[in-house]
């Protein structure tokens, strides 16, 4: 289900270079234009912090940290030293960020994925943070907000992380069933079992332009059918045509529109 | 375990004369009536849904089919679903809750099917809905992994009070060969990605995954097909036994708190 996309997120260094039209660009530069490439307009992908800055009111976001770690259930010696080592190089505790926080003053709880980790696979760890943030949600009656970004189902920890799947689906019948409002965001990429679990079952869904997002992975499908993709297969773009998503929105209005969307979702009808 | 057990598994649980939910459906229910459609844009024939009767008792029953010769096969498009499949489960499964029906689900499937049409149509989301859709249904519900169970597509009808394998069949997050590919980019280290997956029944029973594993007759299913659909038909009646006794809250409770803990602490 994970494909290797290579789109990395804004390194370290002064240059960085457009995946898309190439440009050698000051990182700086991109980095105050969110990430955004200031000469083709293509997006980089965000780390968890950046997406952190850009979506959340300063000095409101309080972590959640629930002590966990796999269990390794493979027993995949080399799982355990990778993580250890994209722990370092990241600092990041594993490929997802939840907490509480502010957007534009409405409070809520916010899941962000990061791609730098394991390319955003979901093992037991993400699974179990997802599920705990929506049931904090639920518990102190707050919305939720989900940036997913994904290859999947996380390999390495074989059928557990395949279980993730209905541990974070089944977390969101109790958030429906209390009437938490839950906006799902789809960055680029965003696939396999996040796809078909919680990430498409929000009351909202939006995505940013040109992220990419499907179930199956290109290459499977092409090895599958034996014939070539149409041109924006799989992209927001395509997700939107078929029906898939609310409404594509770019990155520099989309704190506005999340804010938007809490405040309008509630309605006073109590007969 | 010996060396390459798990790929012997494989092996088995992909024969072509394997026993089909069907085979399986036919021998367990009386009047098995299958019944068609997703209301929404075509009838897909990977999944059979359909009502039958056991021991005076009416159930709801929605299996993975893989064809039993060509024709078959490509009617069946090789027990690969397409989102129309799920979409029909999950019409059967709430008319299960109107009607206070148990669900019986049979899985044995390659996958979800990977096509353009597919994709067009949501194969995520119509499984992360099947998924939702089963975790929350209130009725009792009980699913046989008979042969393959493979990824999301599998899983979209397996979220059961009570998960049970054939000890032969396999369940895994992908197929050994997806799983080589995607992990050392060759799908030829198939068998010791295989021996790897812990995809064997014995695997998922220790894992906490499954909650029970069936005996084969003579240590493989196609050889008695009829003592294998007996064996079933009897686990049917009793599970149903003890989940009759939980009333629907605490049947979905007890559901969620089964997935909650997987791969957690003991």
């Amino acid at each position: 289900m994970i494909e290797e996309i290579s789109k990395p997120d804004i390194p370290v260094g002064k240059w960085i270079k457009c995946q898309n039209c190439k440009e050698i660009l000051y990182r700086d530069d991109v980095r105050a234009n969110l990430g955004v490439c200031t000469n083709c307009g293509s997006y980089f992908r965000l780390s968890s912090r950046r997406r952190l800055e850009q979506i959340v009111d300063e000095n409101t976001f309080e972590e959640f940290d629930l002590h966990i770690e796999s269990k390794n259930p493979l027993d995949m010696p080399e799982y355990i030293s990778k993580i250890e080592g994209l722990r370092n190089k990241t600092k990041l505790k594993e490929a997802v960020k939840c907490g509480i926080g502010k957007i534009s003053n409405e409070k809520a709880v916010i899941c962000i994925m990061d791609s730098n980790f394991f390319m955003g696979s979901m093992g037991y760890v993400v699974g179990e943070y997802i599920t705990y943030s929506i049931e904090q949600a639920v518990e102190k009656e707050l919305p939720i907000v989900i940036f997913a970004v994904s290859g999947g189902a996380r390999m390495q920890e074989g059928i557990i992380s395949l279980m993730q799947m209905a541990k974070t689906s089944n977390a969101v019948n109790k958030l429906n069933e209390a009437g938490n409002l839950y906006i799902s965001v789809l960055t680029d990429p965003t696939y396999g079992g996040v796809t078909a679990s919680f990430a498409t079952l929000a009351d909202v869904t939006l995505a940013e332009p040109g992220a990419l997002i499907g179930f199956a992975g290109k290459r499977v499908i092409e090895q599958t059918i034996n014939q070539k993709l149409p041109e924006n297969f799989q992209t927001a773009e395509f997700q939107f045509e078929h029906g898939f998503v609310d409404k594509i929105v770019e990155r520099k209005d989309l704190k506005d529109t999340i804010s938007k969307i809490i405040k309008l979702s509630k309605g006073d009808y109590n007969g | 375990m010996d060396k390459n057990n798990a790929w012997s598994k494989v092996e088995i649980a992909r024969q072509k004369d394997r026993p089909t939910s069907l085979d399986y459906i036919e021998n367990i229910f009386d009047d098995f009536l299958e019944l068609h459609g997703d209301r929404d844009f075509a009838e897909d024939g990977a999944i059979v849904c359909g009502i039958g009767t056991l021991n005076n008792r009416n159930y709801t029953i929605i299996a993975q089919q893989k064809g039993r010769d060509t024709k078959e096969n490509i009617k069946r498009n090789f027990g690969m679903p397409n989102p129309e499949s799920y979409k029909k489960a999950i019409r059967f499964m709430q008319q299960s809750e109107k009607f206070n029906r148990p669900i019986i689900t049979f899985i044995d499937t390659k996958g979800a099917y990977p096509g353009i049409e597919a994709e067009e149509r949501g194969q995520g989301y119509a499984i992360a809905k099947s998924i939702e859709t089963m975790c929350n249904v209130k009725v009792p519900t009980l699913s046989f992994v008979i042969g393959e169970g493979s990824s999301g597509g599998a899983l979209a009808i397996g979220v059961a009070d009570k998960v049970i394998m054939l000890e032969n069949a396999i369940y895994s997050i992908l197929s050994p060969e997806g799983y080589a590919s995607i992990l050392w980019k060759d799908a030829n280290k198939k068998v010791e990605a295989a021996e790897k997956m812990k995809l064997t029944s014995n695997d998922l029973y220790d894992l906490k995954v499954i909650d029970k594993i069936l005996k084969e007759p003579n240590g493989n299913a196609k050889s008695d097909v009829l003592k294998m659909s007996e064996t079933i038909k009897n686990e049917i009646i009793e599970q149903m036994k003890e989940l009759y006794k939980l009333n629907k809250e605490e049947l979905i409770k007890k559901r969620y708190e089964k997935y909650r803990v997987i791969g957690g602490e003991e």
